[in-house]
Protein backbone atom coordinates (compact mmCIF):
# COMPACT_ATOMS: atom_id res chain seq x y z
CA UNK A 1 0.00 0.00 0.00
CA UNK A 2 1.21 3.06 -0.94
CA UNK A 3 1.06 5.51 2.45
CA UNK A 4 2.90 8.98 1.25
CA UNK A 5 1.06 11.83 2.53
CA UNK A 6 2.22 15.51 3.44
CA UNK A 7 2.33 17.24 6.85
CA UNK A 8 -0.60 19.30 5.27
CA UNK A 9 -2.71 16.14 5.14
CA UNK A 10 -1.80 14.54 8.40
CA UNK A 11 -2.56 17.94 10.43
CA UNK A 12 -5.92 18.30 8.44
CA UNK A 13 -7.01 15.17 10.10
CA UNK A 14 -6.59 16.62 13.72
CA UNK A 15 -9.83 18.50 15.74
CA UNK A 16 -10.03 20.65 18.58
CA UNK A 17 -9.11 18.45 21.58
CA UNK A 18 -7.86 15.36 20.60
CA UNK A 19 -4.61 13.53 22.60
CA UNK A 20 -1.88 14.00 20.56
CA UNK A 21 1.70 12.14 21.56
CA UNK A 22 5.23 12.72 19.36
CA UNK A 23 7.95 10.99 19.25
CA UNK A 24 11.51 11.54 20.18
CA UNK A 25 13.01 12.41 23.42
CA UNK A 26 13.64 16.08 24.42
CA UNK A 27 15.93 17.82 21.66
CA UNK A 28 16.45 14.54 19.55
CA UNK A 29 14.75 13.31 16.54
CA UNK A 30 11.35 15.07 17.20
CA UNK A 31 8.44 15.50 14.08
CA UNK A 32 9.58 18.82 14.05
CA UNK A 33 7.94 19.87 10.55
CA UNK A 34 4.77 17.87 12.06
CA UNK A 35 4.91 20.52 15.29
CA UNK A 36 5.74 23.52 12.73
CA UNK A 37 2.57 22.64 10.40
CA UNK A 38 0.25 22.38 13.58
CA UNK A 39 1.83 26.05 14.94
CA UNK A 40 0.06 27.28 11.55
CA UNK A 41 -3.18 25.39 12.25
CA UNK A 42 -6.43 26.96 14.02
CA UNK A 43 -5.82 23.63 15.82
CA UNK A 44 -6.58 24.11 19.81
CA UNK A 45 -7.59 22.65 23.08
CA UNK A 46 -4.74 19.40 22.49
CA UNK A 47 -3.97 17.21 24.78
CA UNK A 48 -0.21 16.75 24.33
CA UNK A 49 1.58 13.10 25.37
CA UNK A 50 5.32 13.58 25.38
CA UNK A 51 9.03 13.07 26.69
CA UNK A 52 9.05 16.85 25.95
CA UNK A 53 11.36 19.15 24.12
CA UNK A 54 10.55 21.84 21.89
CA UNK A 55 7.40 20.64 20.22
CA UNK A 56 6.09 21.07 23.81
CA UNK A 57 7.90 24.01 24.60
CA UNK A 58 6.90 25.57 21.15
CA UNK A 59 2.81 24.28 21.00
CA UNK A 60 2.32 25.93 24.78
CA UNK A 61 3.86 29.16 23.77
CA UNK A 62 1.34 28.69 20.99
CA UNK A 63 -1.78 28.31 23.12
CA UNK A 64 -2.44 24.98 21.98
CA UNK A 65 -2.01 22.68 24.43
CA UNK A 66 -5.03 22.33 27.35
CA UNK A 67 -3.76 18.91 28.73
CA UNK A 68 0.14 18.04 29.40
CA UNK A 69 0.88 14.94 29.98
CA UNK A 70 4.74 14.51 30.12
CA UNK A 71 7.94 12.95 32.03
CA UNK A 72 10.27 15.91 31.58
CA UNK A 73 10.80 18.90 28.88
CA UNK A 74 13.91 19.31 28.29
CA UNK A 75 16.50 20.57 25.10
CA UNK A 76 19.21 18.21 26.90
CA UNK A 77 21.95 20.79 26.22
CA UNK A 78 19.25 23.38 27.94
CA UNK A 79 18.24 21.33 30.56
CA UNK A 80 15.20 22.81 30.71
CA UNK A 81 12.97 23.61 27.68
CA UNK A 82 12.73 27.69 28.23
CA UNK A 83 9.60 28.47 26.89
CA UNK A 84 7.63 25.52 28.97
CA UNK A 85 9.61 27.07 32.29
CA UNK A 86 8.14 30.01 31.13
CA UNK A 87 4.18 28.61 30.53
CA UNK A 88 4.92 26.70 34.02
CA UNK A 89 5.75 30.11 35.93
CA UNK A 90 2.96 32.04 34.38
CA UNK A 91 0.00 29.25 35.27
CA UNK A 92 -0.42 29.16 31.32
CA UNK A 93 -1.33 25.20 30.59
CA UNK A 94 -4.56 24.66 32.14
CA UNK A 95 -3.83 21.11 32.72
CA UNK A 96 -1.04 19.66 34.06
CA UNK A 97 -0.02 16.19 34.48
CA UNK A 98 3.31 15.46 34.99
CA UNK A 99 4.76 11.74 35.48
CA UNK A 100 7.70 9.56 36.50
CA UNK A 101 9.16 8.88 33.21
CA UNK A 102 8.72 5.31 33.60
CA UNK A 103 4.78 6.11 33.97
CA UNK A 104 4.93 7.48 30.63
CA UNK A 105 5.91 4.44 29.33
CA UNK A 106 3.98 2.20 30.78
CA UNK A 107 0.96 4.40 29.97
CA UNK A 108 1.79 4.39 26.46
CA UNK A 109 2.71 0.28 26.70
CA UNK A 110 -0.67 -0.57 28.35
CA UNK A 111 -2.34 1.42 25.58
CA UNK A 112 -0.48 -0.29 22.62
CA UNK A 113 -1.34 -4.02 24.57
CA UNK A 114 -4.89 -2.80 25.01
CA UNK A 115 -4.59 -3.02 28.82
CA UNK A 116 -6.45 -0.74 31.48
CA UNK A 117 -3.52 -0.04 33.41
CA UNK A 118 -0.01 -1.33 34.18
CA UNK A 119 1.05 -1.90 38.18
CA UNK A 120 3.99 -0.22 39.40
CA UNK A 121 5.02 1.72 42.53
CA UNK A 122 6.86 4.60 40.82
CA UNK A 123 4.72 7.62 41.64
CA UNK A 124 4.02 6.45 45.48
CA UNK A 125 5.28 8.68 48.25
CA UNK A 126 5.87 11.21 45.61
CA UNK A 127 3.70 14.26 45.13
CA UNK A 128 2.90 12.75 41.44
CA UNK A 129 -0.02 11.59 43.14
CA UNK A 130 -1.48 14.87 43.81
CA UNK A 131 -0.40 16.13 40.76
CA UNK A 132 -2.50 13.07 38.62
CA UNK A 133 -5.92 13.06 40.84
CA UNK A 134 -6.89 10.50 38.56
CA UNK A 135 -4.20 8.19 39.53
CA UNK A 136 -5.71 5.33 41.60
CA UNK A 137 -3.76 2.09 43.49
CA UNK A 138 -4.23 -1.60 42.94
CA UNK A 139 -3.67 -4.65 45.11
CA UNK A 140 -2.01 -7.27 44.47
CA UNK A 141 -4.11 -10.62 44.17
CA UNK A 142 -1.34 -12.64 45.14
CA UNK A 143 0.43 -13.21 49.17
CA UNK A 144 2.42 -10.21 48.87
CA UNK A 145 -0.89 -7.99 49.27
CA UNK A 146 1.17 -4.87 47.90
CA UNK A 147 -0.29 -1.94 46.54
CA UNK A 148 0.99 -0.27 43.54
CA UNK A 149 -0.08 2.39 41.05
CA UNK A 150 -2.36 1.28 38.43
CA UNK A 151 -0.97 3.34 35.47
CA UNK A 152 -3.67 3.85 32.98
CA UNK A 153 -3.54 3.36 29.67
CA UNK A 154 -2.60 6.00 27.88
CA UNK A 155 -4.61 6.09 24.31
CA UNK A 156 -3.84 8.55 22.03
CA UNK A 157 -5.81 9.85 18.92
CA UNK A 158 -3.14 10.11 17.01
CA UNK A 159 0.50 9.90 17.16
CA UNK A 160 3.77 11.61 15.51
CA UNK A 161 7.24 10.02 15.36
CA UNK A 162 10.02 10.94 12.90
CA UNK A 163 12.40 8.46 11.46
CA UNK A 164 15.91 8.58 9.42
CA UNK A 165 14.29 6.69 6.79
CA UNK A 166 11.41 4.85 5.71
CA UNK A 167 9.37 3.33 3.08
CA UNK A 168 6.07 4.06 1.20
CA UNK A 169 4.24 1.49 3.35
CA UNK A 170 5.15 2.72 6.68
CA UNK A 171 8.14 -0.13 7.34
CA UNK A 172 10.72 3.07 9.04
CA UNK A 173 14.25 2.89 10.00
CA UNK A 174 15.61 4.66 13.02
CA UNK A 175 20.21 5.09 12.29
CA UNK A 176 20.66 6.61 15.74
CA UNK A 177 21.77 5.11 18.94
CA UNK A 178 18.25 5.29 20.11
CA UNK A 179 14.75 3.79 19.16
CA UNK A 180 13.68 6.07 22.17
CA UNK A 181 9.54 5.17 22.70
CA UNK A 182 8.65 5.84 19.06
CA UNK A 183 6.87 1.81 18.39
CA UNK A 184 4.76 2.50 21.59
CA UNK A 185 3.46 6.05 20.64
CA UNK A 186 2.43 4.31 17.32
CA UNK A 187 0.91 1.69 18.73
CA UNK A 188 -0.95 3.63 21.40
CA UNK A 189 -2.64 5.52 18.79
CA UNK A 190 -5.69 5.16 16.41
CA UNK A 191 -4.20 7.10 13.98
CA UNK A 192 -0.30 7.05 13.44
CA UNK A 193 2.32 9.43 11.32
CA UNK A 194 5.68 8.91 10.53
CA UNK A 195 7.75 11.51 9.06
CA UNK A 196 11.40 10.85 7.77
CA UNK A 197 14.38 12.41 6.33
CA UNK A 198 13.96 10.14 3.19
CA UNK A 199 11.58 7.60 1.81
CA UNK A 200 13.67 4.49 -0.44
CA UNK A 201 12.71 1.14 -1.48
CA UNK A 202 11.89 -1.33 1.01
CA UNK A 203 14.72 -3.44 -0.56
CA UNK A 204 17.10 -0.59 0.31
CA UNK A 205 16.84 -0.71 4.15
CA UNK A 206 19.51 -2.95 5.18
CA UNK A 207 22.43 -1.57 2.94
CA UNK A 208 21.34 1.69 5.28
CA UNK A 209 21.65 0.11 8.38
CA UNK A 210 21.78 -3.94 10.25
CA UNK A 211 18.12 -5.42 11.00
CA UNK A 212 17.37 -4.28 14.40
CA UNK A 213 17.42 -0.47 13.24
CA UNK A 214 13.60 -1.40 11.57
CA UNK A 215 12.00 -1.06 14.73
CA UNK A 216 8.52 0.57 13.12
CA UNK A 217 7.08 -2.34 10.86
CA UNK A 218 3.69 -0.98 8.81
CA UNK A 219 1.07 -2.16 10.88
CA UNK A 220 2.15 0.76 12.93
CA UNK A 221 1.67 3.22 10.72
CA UNK A 222 -0.97 5.06 8.85
CA UNK A 223 0.45 7.86 6.57
CA UNK A 224 4.27 8.23 5.58
CA UNK A 225 6.11 11.68 5.06
CA UNK A 226 8.86 12.39 3.09
CA UNK A 227 10.32 15.50 5.48
CA UNK A 228 14.42 16.17 5.06
CA UNK A 229 15.28 18.20 8.03
CA UNK A 230 11.75 17.17 9.43
CA UNK A 231 13.39 16.81 12.95
CA UNK A 232 15.60 20.28 12.33
CA UNK A 233 16.59 22.11 15.50
CA UNK A 234 16.50 18.77 17.15
CA UNK A 235 19.37 15.98 16.28
CA UNK A 236 18.25 13.11 14.07
CA UNK A 237 21.68 11.16 14.49
CA UNK A 238 22.76 9.43 11.20
CA UNK A 239 21.52 12.25 9.23
CA UNK A 240 22.43 15.25 11.56
CA UNK A 241 23.24 16.70 15.04
CA UNK A 242 21.53 19.16 16.93
CA UNK A 243 21.71 22.67 15.06
CA UNK A 244 23.02 24.03 18.70
CA UNK A 245 23.24 27.50 17.68
CA UNK A 246 19.69 27.42 16.13
CA UNK A 247 18.38 25.70 19.44
CA UNK A 248 20.11 28.48 21.48
CA UNK A 249 18.37 31.73 19.72
CA UNK A 250 15.13 30.04 19.95
CA UNK A 251 16.10 29.39 24.02
CA UNK A 252 16.96 33.10 24.28
CA UNK A 253 13.53 34.60 22.42
CA UNK A 254 12.17 33.01 25.74
CA UNK A 255 13.42 35.87 27.90
CA UNK A 256 12.64 38.56 25.11
CA UNK A 257 9.24 38.74 24.27
CA UNK A 258 10.56 41.37 20.72
CA UNK A 259 13.17 38.42 20.00
CA UNK A 260 10.42 35.92 20.17
CA UNK A 261 8.27 38.10 17.70
CA UNK A 262 11.44 38.20 15.40
CA UNK A 263 11.81 34.80 15.48
CA UNK A 264 8.47 33.63 14.79
CA UNK A 265 7.83 35.83 12.03
CA UNK A 266 11.44 34.78 10.99
CA UNK A 267 11.00 31.40 10.94
CA UNK A 268 7.66 29.93 12.07
CA UNK A 269 5.11 31.74 10.34
CA UNK A 270 5.94 30.36 6.64
CA UNK A 271 5.41 27.28 4.85
CA UNK A 272 7.69 23.86 6.05
CA UNK A 273 9.92 25.16 2.57
CA UNK A 274 10.48 28.16 3.21
CA UNK A 275 11.38 27.20 6.65
CA UNK A 276 14.14 24.65 5.31
CA UNK A 277 15.34 27.30 3.07
CA UNK A 278 16.03 29.66 5.75
CA UNK A 279 17.83 26.72 7.98
CA UNK A 280 19.75 26.31 5.02
CA UNK A 281 21.26 29.29 3.68
CA UNK A 282 22.14 30.26 7.67
CA UNK B 1 48.66 17.20 51.10
CA UNK B 2 48.02 20.73 52.52
CA UNK B 3 47.33 21.89 48.79
CA UNK B 4 44.23 19.42 48.83
CA UNK B 5 40.99 20.83 47.44
CA UNK B 6 37.19 20.88 48.82
CA UNK B 7 36.54 19.46 45.83
CA UNK B 8 38.66 16.96 45.59
CA UNK B 9 38.13 15.67 48.95
CA UNK B 10 34.16 15.99 47.89
CA UNK B 11 34.92 13.43 44.90
CA UNK B 12 36.71 10.86 47.61
CA UNK B 13 33.71 11.07 49.32
CA UNK B 14 31.45 10.27 46.29
CA UNK B 15 33.45 7.30 45.43
CA UNK B 16 33.59 6.56 49.16
CA UNK B 17 29.41 6.67 48.64
CA UNK B 18 30.13 3.73 46.14
CA UNK B 19 31.91 1.58 48.07
CA UNK B 20 30.65 -2.19 47.87
CA UNK B 21 28.42 -1.14 44.78
CA UNK B 22 30.06 -4.31 42.48
CA UNK B 23 28.13 -4.79 39.02
CA UNK B 24 25.89 -2.83 39.09
CA UNK B 25 24.98 0.66 37.09
CA UNK B 26 26.22 4.20 38.14
CA UNK B 27 24.67 7.14 37.26
CA UNK B 28 25.90 10.82 38.02
CA UNK B 29 24.40 14.08 38.11
CA UNK B 30 26.58 16.70 38.82
CA UNK B 31 30.35 17.01 37.48
CA UNK B 32 31.67 15.88 41.29
CA UNK B 33 29.96 12.43 41.42
CA UNK B 34 31.20 11.73 37.64
CA UNK B 35 34.62 12.44 38.65
CA UNK B 36 34.07 10.01 42.32
CA UNK B 37 31.89 7.51 40.09
CA UNK B 38 35.44 6.80 37.85
CA UNK B 39 37.67 6.87 41.02
CA UNK B 40 35.64 4.75 42.73
CA UNK B 41 35.69 2.38 39.72
CA UNK B 42 39.39 2.82 38.72
CA UNK B 43 40.45 1.87 42.81
CA UNK B 44 38.38 -0.21 44.72
CA UNK B 45 34.89 -0.53 42.54
CA UNK B 46 36.05 -2.13 39.44
CA UNK B 47 32.77 -3.49 38.10
CA UNK B 48 30.76 -0.84 38.15
CA UNK B 49 29.16 -0.39 34.75
CA UNK B 50 28.74 3.41 33.59
CA UNK B 51 27.18 4.92 30.46
CA UNK B 52 28.87 7.82 28.35
CA UNK B 53 25.70 9.58 28.74
CA UNK B 54 23.87 8.82 25.95
CA UNK B 55 23.13 4.86 25.47
CA UNK B 56 26.63 3.20 25.38
CA UNK B 57 27.77 1.26 28.22
CA UNK B 58 31.60 1.98 28.67
CA UNK B 59 34.42 -0.52 28.99
CA UNK B 60 36.97 1.97 29.69
CA UNK B 61 36.69 5.33 32.22
CA UNK B 62 36.59 8.25 30.26
CA UNK B 63 37.77 11.68 31.37
CA UNK B 64 35.30 13.75 32.36
CA UNK B 65 37.98 16.97 31.36
CA UNK B 66 40.50 16.37 28.77
CA UNK B 67 40.80 14.47 25.66
CA UNK B 68 38.36 11.56 25.43
CA UNK B 69 40.28 9.36 23.34
CA UNK B 70 38.39 6.08 21.66
CA UNK B 71 35.57 5.11 23.76
CA UNK B 72 35.45 0.84 24.57
CA UNK B 73 31.39 0.39 24.22
CA UNK B 74 30.35 -2.59 26.19
CA UNK B 75 27.19 -2.65 25.88
CA UNK B 76 23.70 -0.66 24.29
CA UNK B 77 21.34 0.71 27.29
CA UNK B 78 18.86 3.01 25.15
CA UNK B 79 16.02 4.44 27.74
CA UNK B 80 14.10 1.27 26.82
CA UNK B 81 17.00 -0.57 28.28
CA UNK B 82 17.65 1.86 31.14
CA UNK B 83 14.13 2.21 32.84
CA UNK B 84 14.02 -1.90 32.60
CA UNK B 85 17.43 -2.00 34.70
CA UNK B 86 16.60 0.79 36.95
CA UNK B 87 13.30 -0.83 37.84
CA UNK B 88 15.33 -4.09 38.07
CA UNK B 89 17.42 -2.45 41.39
CA UNK B 90 20.97 -2.97 39.57
CA UNK B 91 21.63 0.38 39.83
CA UNK B 92 22.70 3.36 42.38
CA UNK B 93 22.02 6.64 41.04
CA UNK B 94 23.48 9.97 42.75
CA UNK B 95 20.84 12.65 41.43
CA UNK B 96 20.82 16.64 42.80
CA UNK B 97 18.37 18.11 45.39
CA UNK B 98 17.28 21.57 44.97
CA UNK B 99 15.53 20.97 48.80
CA UNK B 100 16.22 18.09 50.62
CA UNK B 101 14.70 17.49 54.37
CA UNK B 102 15.67 15.58 57.67
CA UNK B 103 14.23 12.33 56.10
CA UNK B 104 15.86 12.71 52.73
CA UNK B 105 12.48 13.68 51.21
CA UNK B 106 14.23 15.22 47.49
CA UNK B 107 12.76 17.50 45.08
CA UNK B 108 14.21 19.21 42.09
CA UNK B 109 11.03 19.61 40.70
CA UNK B 110 9.65 23.58 41.26
CA UNK B 111 10.16 25.55 44.05
CA UNK B 112 6.79 27.09 45.12
CA UNK B 113 3.19 25.31 44.22
CA UNK B 114 3.20 22.62 41.48
CA UNK B 115 0.13 23.93 39.85
CA UNK B 116 2.03 27.43 39.48
CA UNK B 117 6.00 27.50 40.68
CA UNK B 118 7.64 30.44 41.38
CA UNK B 119 11.07 28.96 39.70
CA UNK B 120 10.21 25.38 37.38
CA UNK B 121 13.44 23.19 37.67
CA UNK B 122 13.97 19.78 36.20
CA UNK B 123 10.74 18.61 36.90
CA UNK B 124 9.86 14.99 38.34
CA UNK B 125 11.93 13.11 36.08
CA UNK B 126 12.87 9.47 37.35
CA UNK B 127 13.26 10.36 40.79
CA UNK B 128 10.09 8.82 42.00
CA UNK B 129 10.61 5.37 40.30
CA UNK B 130 14.97 5.66 41.26
CA UNK B 131 14.54 6.16 44.77
CA UNK B 132 11.42 3.20 45.31
CA UNK B 133 13.22 1.07 43.01
CA UNK B 134 17.39 1.13 44.25
CA UNK B 135 19.79 2.61 45.97
CA UNK B 136 20.28 6.58 45.47
CA UNK B 137 22.31 9.47 46.72
CA UNK B 138 22.50 12.96 46.29
CA UNK B 139 24.77 15.59 45.77
CA UNK B 140 24.47 19.11 46.18
CA UNK B 141 27.63 21.18 45.51
CA UNK B 142 25.73 24.40 47.60
CA UNK B 143 25.31 23.73 50.93
CA UNK B 144 22.58 25.99 52.69
CA UNK B 145 19.40 26.50 54.57
CA UNK B 146 17.81 27.08 51.49
CA UNK B 147 18.45 23.83 50.28
CA UNK B 148 18.37 21.74 53.48
CA UNK B 149 14.67 22.46 54.20
CA UNK B 150 12.20 21.65 56.85
CA UNK B 151 9.81 20.43 54.49
CA UNK B 152 10.27 20.58 50.72
CA UNK B 153 7.73 22.50 48.15
CA UNK B 154 7.20 19.12 46.14
CA UNK B 155 8.49 15.30 47.03
CA UNK B 156 10.18 14.15 43.67
CA UNK B 157 12.20 11.56 45.71
CA UNK B 158 10.97 9.33 47.88
CA UNK B 159 12.64 10.53 51.78
CA UNK B 160 12.45 7.79 54.67
CA UNK B 161 9.35 9.03 56.59
CA UNK B 162 6.99 9.02 53.48
CA UNK B 163 8.53 4.98 52.90
CA UNK B 164 7.95 4.13 55.99
CA UNK B 165 3.93 5.06 55.23
CA UNK B 166 3.93 2.65 52.00
CA UNK B 167 5.01 0.25 53.85
CA UNK B 168 7.47 -2.95 53.70
CA UNK B 169 6.29 -4.26 50.96
CA UNK B 170 6.44 -0.96 48.58
CA UNK B 171 9.66 0.71 50.29
CA UNK B 172 11.32 -3.00 50.54
CA UNK B 173 14.14 -1.25 48.17
CA UNK B 174 14.25 2.20 49.47
CA UNK B 175 17.39 3.28 50.08
CA UNK B 176 18.72 6.40 50.42
CA UNK B 177 22.37 6.10 50.88
CA UNK B 178 24.26 9.42 51.61
CA UNK B 179 23.91 12.92 50.71
CA UNK B 180 27.03 14.50 49.79
CA UNK B 181 27.36 18.30 50.30
CA UNK B 182 30.45 20.89 49.73
CA UNK B 183 30.48 20.82 53.61
CA UNK B 184 30.11 17.16 54.85
CA UNK B 185 28.70 14.02 54.08
CA UNK B 186 25.58 12.78 55.98
CA UNK B 187 23.51 9.31 56.14
CA UNK B 188 20.52 8.38 57.92
CA UNK B 189 21.91 5.89 60.58
CA UNK B 190 19.42 6.99 62.87
CA UNK B 191 16.96 4.61 64.60
CA UNK B 192 14.15 6.73 62.64
CA UNK B 193 16.27 7.46 59.88
CA UNK B 194 16.51 11.06 60.49
CA UNK B 195 19.79 13.00 58.47
CA UNK B 196 23.05 12.53 60.71
CA UNK B 197 26.50 14.55 59.88
CA UNK B 198 28.65 11.79 59.58
CA UNK B 199 31.48 13.71 58.74
CA UNK B 200 32.59 17.38 58.21
CA UNK B 201 35.42 17.83 55.52
CA UNK B 202 38.74 19.27 56.86
CA UNK B 203 38.43 23.15 57.08
CA UNK B 204 34.57 22.91 58.11
CA UNK B 205 33.47 22.96 61.68
CA UNK B 206 30.33 21.25 62.72
CA UNK B 207 29.06 24.51 63.94
CA UNK B 208 29.03 26.11 60.43
CA UNK B 209 27.20 23.20 59.08
CA UNK B 210 24.34 23.38 61.81
CA UNK B 211 24.19 26.81 61.05
CA UNK B 212 24.09 25.82 56.95
CA UNK B 213 20.87 23.45 57.41
CA UNK B 214 17.51 24.68 58.21
CA UNK B 215 16.50 21.45 60.34
CA UNK B 216 18.09 20.10 63.20
CA UNK B 217 20.68 17.28 62.08
CA UNK B 218 21.39 14.13 64.06
CA UNK B 219 24.51 14.66 65.54
CA UNK B 220 26.85 12.18 67.79
CA UNK B 221 29.32 13.28 70.07
CA UNK B 222 32.43 12.52 67.88
CA UNK B 223 32.07 13.50 64.48
CA UNK B 224 34.56 12.53 62.38
CA UNK B 225 36.64 14.26 59.10
CA UNK B 226 36.04 13.31 56.30
CA UNK B 227 39.34 11.41 54.90
CA UNK B 228 41.51 13.14 52.35
CA UNK B 229 42.51 11.17 48.94
CA UNK B 230 45.51 9.44 48.76
CA UNK B 231 48.66 10.16 46.89
CA UNK B 232 47.16 7.70 43.95
CA UNK B 233 43.50 9.02 44.41
CA UNK B 234 44.54 13.05 43.71
CA UNK B 235 47.07 11.60 40.76
CA UNK B 236 43.77 9.87 39.33
CA UNK B 237 42.14 13.17 39.61
CA UNK B 238 44.54 15.21 38.72
CA UNK B 239 45.79 13.27 35.44
CA UNK B 240 43.43 10.79 34.38
CA UNK B 241 40.33 12.29 35.06
CA UNK B 242 39.81 15.60 35.53
CA UNK B 243 42.98 17.05 34.04
CA UNK B 244 41.16 20.43 33.72
CA UNK B 245 40.09 20.54 37.34
CA UNK B 246 36.32 20.99 36.41
CA UNK B 247 35.28 20.08 39.94
CA UNK B 248 37.11 23.02 41.08
CA UNK B 249 34.83 25.39 39.54
CA UNK B 250 31.82 23.28 40.96
CA UNK B 251 32.86 23.84 44.55
CA UNK B 252 35.06 26.27 45.63
CA UNK B 253 37.98 25.66 48.08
Amino acid sequence: MDKRTTEAEAVAELRDGMTIGFGGWGSRRKPMSIVREILRSPLRDLTVVSYGGPDVGLLCKFGKVKRLVYGFVSLDSIPLEPHFRRARQEGSIPEVRELDEGMLQWGLYAAAIRLPFLPTRAGLGTDVMEINPELKLVTSPYEDGESLVAMPALELDVAFIHQNRADMHGNGQYLGPDFYFDDLYCMAAKKRFMTCEKIIDTKDFLSEGSLHTLRINRTMVDGVIEAPGGAHFTECPGDYGRDEKFQSEYAATAKDDEAWEAFRAEYLDLPEADYQKKVAAR
Amino acid sequence: MSDVTRAEVCTVAVAEAFRGAGEILVSCFGTTPAVGARLARLTFEPDILMTDGICSLLGNVDPVSGEKGEPVIEGWVPFRSIFDLLWGGRRHVMMIASQIDRYGNQNFACIGEHAKPKAQLLGMRGAPGNTLSHRTSYWIPNHSPGVFVEKVDVVSGVGYDRAAQLGPQTAKHHDIHRVISNLGVFDFETPDHRMRLASVHPGVSVEEVVEKTGFELAIGDAVAETRLPSPEELQLIREAIDPKGFINKEVRS
